[in-house]
């Protein structure tokens, strides 16, 4: 559902954008954000909102390329970008690798927090593919999770990234 | 928490914004990384009528360029880019170790330079760290073209500035200083959160002096200050132990830091001694 | 009880079960259907649009405590796309208010509460208008166009003024004031107690406000199908029937109209148990305007409106004698829990624990407790995760360990000689408590031993030479699970104290399974799906367990009070059980063979004699539904049992413990405090799946830390929520929590065939008094203390006196 009766002229713009590897034209409310525009208009629902003021990072998805929470961040600004969500990355090769150690290292319970700590522990072992669990701590520390305590969250990196290496790095 | 509705345009070019600066400076927001703006909007504390997405205009954009005298950012620069910038690395050794503070990963990836600078958040690093250095922000209107204005004197209360409605900061410069110290202490219970205390310091070493001390604490006051006196009583030491001693002098006497939520002014006041000890120590290495 | 599973059980030690193909009981196996949490594809009610949706927003009171002189809605309603403006005289005929009493408190008292507020707001954040639009962006801008005329009143903020005698009463026609409730236990000889000992201690202890800040914000998705005259009603919650009963209740339906569906929930910890105003509110709106509604919390609304808990000012004492036994536990404790009772649970349960626990872990001769709850004009109380638990372990153990640094003796030591011995059970405690079988011994030993005790208090000691300050802390827990009808059933509260779990085989032999239990993230689905598998011997992929949709499972109590495993296990170990017997008489049938002679294994009959497979249960199953002709004497297979289990040993729940360690340094310089471990020992009986139960522990444990050194509501003197956002509230985060040691002793409890007791709540229970007494172990050589949670920075710099 957009925000497509919002009042007044400028207040919807076209855009076009590449979403989960295909095209997708949409009308939006410019006052929408992106986490609100893949959820609603695309119907993505497994990007989660938990905050809507970009503390918790539940929100976070890959636009060109790096992770950003999709809270803050205004749908007219997808455009002519490159947006993937959890959906569209489970055949990404760094992605596919973390779900199974999460799956394997429990590091997961309810479940919320999970897609943002995907996208945000793939970022981490693109830029640093041998982290030390302080490595991991860190660059998880702005994603929010209530249930696991965030151990388990960084056995299953630790174990993703001697995975990946284990296979040769893998394609990127 | 939906954002109320405003009017959204996208600037093709700095001319083209500046231009919509000049016409709608009152009621306009810059959308820069948004990092800030978008919670503000969420929670509705800020309902501007306007938003000017500034993302796409080039002149801004650019990579930070290095001359024999200075160093200059683009005021799209983002936080990410401080830390992955090899040019940061070596010319701006301060922001470099600045910026893995500053929030989050997600957060850098998107947050930039000039949006930080701008909004002069009293508890954010870059400000602070543009203040030690003595940073100029280039600014720019329309009607008054291009000017200068030093960071020391940019800041003048809670999230005021010099800057005008129709003004837009456009980069920022640093001296490139040979043989340069930098000093960066941040103390915050939770990693990423908005700091306790936090100190920015740069200088030049001069035999076994320093020179060209430059001190900003942040989450202290309204705004950043270079700590002149302070500064001053460092720079008549000749070794760390006893410029530890002088600058906690002045610091006993001068410094007044305000509370926040969880945090009281003793505390902060306590907490502020071992920071400025620890920066004077990194200086002086 | 006599465990009958397969002949295949010791009882007494850790491999209590077999663990069948490494997936049955006892197997340490991933999560069943962790795929889709890992892939987004898991369904939350936010997830959920519904053609013709409304979604709902609520003006909410700035006030703490006003009086509501009028509301103009007509600009508001009047807005495009706005669809209904109520108030709460709208809604007051359609409904019957809440009113959160439990009768067997005698005492307790509370005022009827309405979906929205009527002439007076008593809390800021008290829904006052709601607002229906076809997005929420609309319906917050029509909140903007809402007038309300307020007249302020002084709000009642603290709860000492609470119970002043000029007061002002914040529901005036209740006789006491704002005194919600009050009780009291004496025994044994308090005063002589402390008049003979040699050590006699009193602390203050205060906790702030704490809410769960679940990530998932709660919401509802309600239809009323005026067709079918039946209301459905989508939640993350924790407790489907009981919110059909309590539903149908208060919209005046009969229970059989009233379908709950309890969706994927991103977390809830006691969140999600209670009746919230907003929520009814949003229901009723969907019969009102025959379309579906859609209300989800939005994070700042969340933070004003979600339970509070665990805000207790408590003077608790401690009396040893000369030669080192505790002989006298006293508390004095205020509890403050907002402007109502929460309904239907009450809100007092916190300071019961606190009279039914104090000291429990302990032999001692004399109690005394004294505890009073107050209204005041702040969100009203529920239950968070452990409940009243981690706060008289909290009194308990800073109190023991303060008793035992001022007596100079080993803390370790000091609580071997006072603990009730492991053999003393079941045992009954002062307060008239009653404890099956606890471990106090067992797991204090085999926590000295996983955490190498000795070895760091040397690395203590050279830390503190070197002018560091570390601390080891530790808290003895008890915490309640299993729980009888005494706890909300004699009360009168619709809560079941049963679980009931429905197995059916499918034509082609694979299992289909529904229980009224939730799973909140905690591996219910998965550790019932192990019982069921287990039993029947089959792969885990033979079986599917839905949980908590009321039109399929039949009623339960849910999922609460660390009772998922052991009672809703054992409705589905009983059920299976009954299906097996069920299975191999009808095997009997079909191929003439004894019955006594059959077992089931790997999905195949097979006959003892010879060892063959008589054939599969699909086939058995095939011949069952379409072929009754075959068997020929007895009834038709009736392949769908369902049985209900209730724990009716222990009225008042089958109580679990465990020890609980932290290591921590304190730097003076800057009052931060590093974590440097943390361990637990736990006895929860039989454990289902090792793994998913250390995560519960785990996540449990940082959520104490959470409540120890970083969370609470700050308020102003007017009762204004100062910091309702996450940047303010702070939670736990990854960079500065622990790793977690986890180990086990196993005492299963004989309620149940299947032993199992509650371990959700555990880790909650010990890890603040584990990490506050490592704090003020740091701070000893300081002469520090620091006894007011959270324990802040400013509070270390107070306590070691650098500042004022």
């Amino acid at each position: 559902m957009t925000y497509l009766n919002d009042l007044g002229p400028g207040t919807g713009l076209n855009i076009e954008l590449q979403l989960n590897g295909q095209p997708v034209r949409a009308q939006v409310s410019v006052r929408q954000n992106l986490g609100d525009f893949l959820r609603e208009s695309q119907g993505f629902k497994g990007t989660h909102i938990g905050c809507e003021h970009g503390v918790c990072g539940a929100c976070t998805v890959r636009v060109d390329g790096r992770a950003v929470r999709s809270c803050l961040s205004l749908a007219v600004q997808a455009d002519a970008a490159q947006v993937f969500t959890i959906e569209g990355l489970s055949d990404d090769p760094v992605v596919r690798v973390l779900q199974d150690s999460f799956v394997n290292c429990h590091a997961m319970q309810c479940g919320f927090c999970t897609a943002g700590m995907l996208l945000t522990a793939a970022e981490l072992l693109q830029v640093q593919p041998e982290p030390s669990r302080e490595e991991v701590r860190e660059y998880l520390s702005g994603n929010y999770c209530r249930c696991t305590g965030y151990e388990s969250i960084v056995n299953a990196v630790m174990d993703a990234a001697q995975t990946l290496r284990k296979a040769g790095g893998g394609e990127r | 928490m939906k954002a109320a509705p405003f009017k959204y345009v996208l600037a093709q070019s700095l001319e083209h914004c500046l231009e919509l600066l000049s016409e709608h400076g009152d009621e306009a927001q810059l959308l820069a990384g948004g990092q800030s703006l978008l919670p503000s909007l969420a929670l509705r504390l800020s309902a501007p009528a306007l938003l000017i997405d500034i993302n796409r205009v080039q002149e801004i954009s650019a990579q930070p360029q290095v001359t024999s005298s200075v160093v200059r950012l683009p005021a799209l620069t983002r936080h990410a880019d401080l830390i992955t910038s090899p040019v940061v690395q070596a010319y701006l050794p301060l922001l470099h170790r600045a910026a893995p503070w500053i929030a989050h990963p997600g957060i850098r990836n998107r947050g930039t330079t000039g949006g930080s600078l701008a909004l002069g958040d009293p508890a954010s690093e870059l400000p602070a760290c543009a203040v030690a250095a003595g940073a100029t922000l280039i600014l720019q209107s329309k009607s008054g073209g291009s000017r200068r204005v030093p960071a020391r004197s940019f800041y003048q209360g809670m999230f005021r500035n010099t800057c005008g409605a129709d003004e837009m900061i456009v980069a920022v410069e640093f001296a490139r200083i040979d043989g340069m110290q930098t000093g960066f202490k941040e103390v915050a219970r939770r990693r990423g959160d908005y700091a306790m205390v936090g100190l920015a310091g740069q200088a030049r070493r001069s035999g076994q002096r320093l020179t060209d001390v430059g001190l900003s604490f942040f989450a202290v006051g309204d705004y950043p200050v270079l700590e002149a006196e302070i500064c001053q009583a460092i720079e008549a030491a000749d070794t760390a132990a006893q410029a530890v001693t002088l600058a906690l002098d002045v610091y006993e006497r001068e410094m007044q830091p305000s509370a926040d939520l969880w945090c009281s002014s003793q505390a902060k006041k306590y907490i502020g001694r071992s920071v400025l000890e620890d920066v004077i120590h990194d200086l002086f290495k | 009880m006599r465990p009958r599973l397969c002949g295949r059980l010791a009882v007494e030690n850790a491999e209590v079960f077999t663990i069948y193909k490494g997936e049955g009981i006892g197997a340490a196996v991933p999560r069943v259907g962790a795929k889709r949490l890992v892939q987004g594809q898991a369904h939350y009610c936010d997830d959920l649009e519904l053609p013709r949706m409304v979604h709902v927003c609520f003006l909410r009171s700035p006030y703490a405590h006003a009086r509501i002189a009028s509301i103009d809605t007509a600009v508001a309603r009047a807005m495009p796309g706005v669809v209904s403006v109520l108030t709460g005289a709208d809604l007051r005929s359609h409904c019957e208010p809440f009113l959160g009493i439990l009768s067997h408190l005698p005492g307790m008292v509370s005022a009827p509460q309405w979906p929205l507020a009527l002439e007076t707001a008593r809390w800021q954040g008290e829904p006052v208008v709601m607002i229906a639009a076809q997005t929420r962006a609309l319906a917050e801008d029509a909140l903007a166009l809402v007038e309300v005329d307020w007249e302020p009143l002084e709000p009642v903020v603290d709860p000492e003024a609470a119970l002043a005698q000029d007061a002002t009463a914040i529901h005036p026609e209740l006789e006491k004031a704002n005194l919600a409730y009050e009780a009291r236990v004496d025994r044994g000889d308090f005063a002589g107690e402390v008049a003979r000992s040699a050590l006699c201690l009193s602390l203050n202890i205060s906790t702030t406000r704490v809410t769960a800040v679940t990530l998932e914000p709660r919401g509802v998705v309600a239809k009323w199908d005026a067709g079918r005259e039946e209301l459905t009603v989508w939640m993350g919650t924790q407790v489907p029937h009981m919110m059909q009963s309590v539903l149908a209740k208060h919209l005046r339906l009969s229970e059989n109209r009233v379908r709950v569906v309890g969706m994927e929930t991103g977390g809830s910890f006691g969140l999600k148990i209670h009746a919230y105003p907003d929520e009814f509110a949003a229901v009723m709106l969907s019969r009102l305007l025959g379309r579906p509604v859609k209300f989800i919390a939005d994070r700042l609304e969340s933070f004003s409106s979600d339970v509070h808990a665990r805000a207790h000012n408590a003077r608790v004492e401690i009396a040893v004698s000369p030669d080192h036994r505790i002989r006298a536990f006293g508390v004095d404790g205020l509890l403050g829990i907002g402007a109502y009772s929460k309904h239907p649970r009450g809100s007092v349960n916190e300071v019961r624990h606190v009279v039914n626990l104090l000291g429990a872990p302990y032999q001692f001769a004399a109690l005394h407790a004294h505890v009073r709850v107050a209204f005041q004009n702040k969100t009203p109380y529920g239950m968070y995760r452990g409940v009243g638990h981690p706060i008289v372990c909290l009194l308990t153990e800073m109190a023991v360990e303060c008793a035992a640094r001022k007596l100079k003796v080993d803390p370790v030591e000091f609580r071997f000689k006072n603990y009730r011995a492991d053999s003393d059970y079941p045992a009954e405690l002062l307060s008239g408590t009653k404890l099956e079988a606890l471990s106090h011994e067992a797991c204090l030993r085999q926590l000295v031993s996983l955490m190498d005790y000795p070895a760091l208090r040397k690395a203590q000691a050279q830390a503190l030479a070197d002018g560091r300050y570390q601390g080891i802390g530790f808290a003895t827990f008890v915490e309640n699970s299993n729980h009888g009808a005494a706890t909300y059933g004699r009360g009168g509260a619709p809560i079941a104290a049963n679980d009931g779990c429905t197995v059916c085989l499918q034509v082609d032999g694979t299992v289909l399974c529904n229980s009224g239990v939730t799973d909140t993230g905690q591996g219910t689905e998965t550790a019932l799906t192990q019982i069921v598998a287990h039993t029947l011997d089959l792969p885990l992929s033979a079986v599917r367990m839905q949980l908590g949709d009321t039109a399929a499972a039949p009623v339960s109590g849910g999922n609460w009070g660390s009772r998922g495993t052991g009672i809703a296990g054992e409705a589905a170990l009983q059920a299976s059980l009954a299906l097996k017997d069920e299975v191999l008489r009808c095997a009997s049938v079909l191929w003439d063979v004894p019955q006594g002679r059959i077992s089931l294994n790997g999905g195949h009959l097979v006959d003892s004699i010879g060892g063959q497979s008589l054939g599969t249960l699909a086939q058995l199953c095939q011949a069952a539904y379409v072929r009754p002709d075959l068997f020929k004497s007895g009834p038709i297979p009736q392949f769908a049992v369902t049985r209900f289990y209730a724990q009716r040993e222990y009225d008042g729940g089958i109580y679990t413990n465990g020890v609980q360690a932290s290591m921590v340094e304190v730097d003076i310089r800057t009052g931060c405090v590093s974590l440097l471990k943390h361990w637990i020992v736990d006895d929860c009986g039989v454990v289902i799946n090792p793994a998913l139960a250390d995560e519960q522990l785990r996540g449990a444990i940082v959520q104490g830390i959470g409540q120890a050194l970083l969370e609470g509501c700050l308020y102003d003197d007017q009762g204004q929520l100062m910091n309702a956002t996450m940047a303010e509230y702070l939670t736990p985060m990854a960079g500065e929590m622990p790793d977690i040691y986890v180990g086990h002793v196993v005492t299963p409890t004989r309620s149940s065939e299947l032993g199992a007791k509650g371990v959700a709540e555990a880790g909650i229970t010990g890890a603040i008094a584990a990490v506050v007494n490592a704090v003020n172990d740091a701070l000893f050589p300081l002469n520090g203390q620091v006894t007011d949670l959270p324990v802040t920075p400013d509070r270390i710099l107070k306590a070691i006196g650098v500042i004022h």
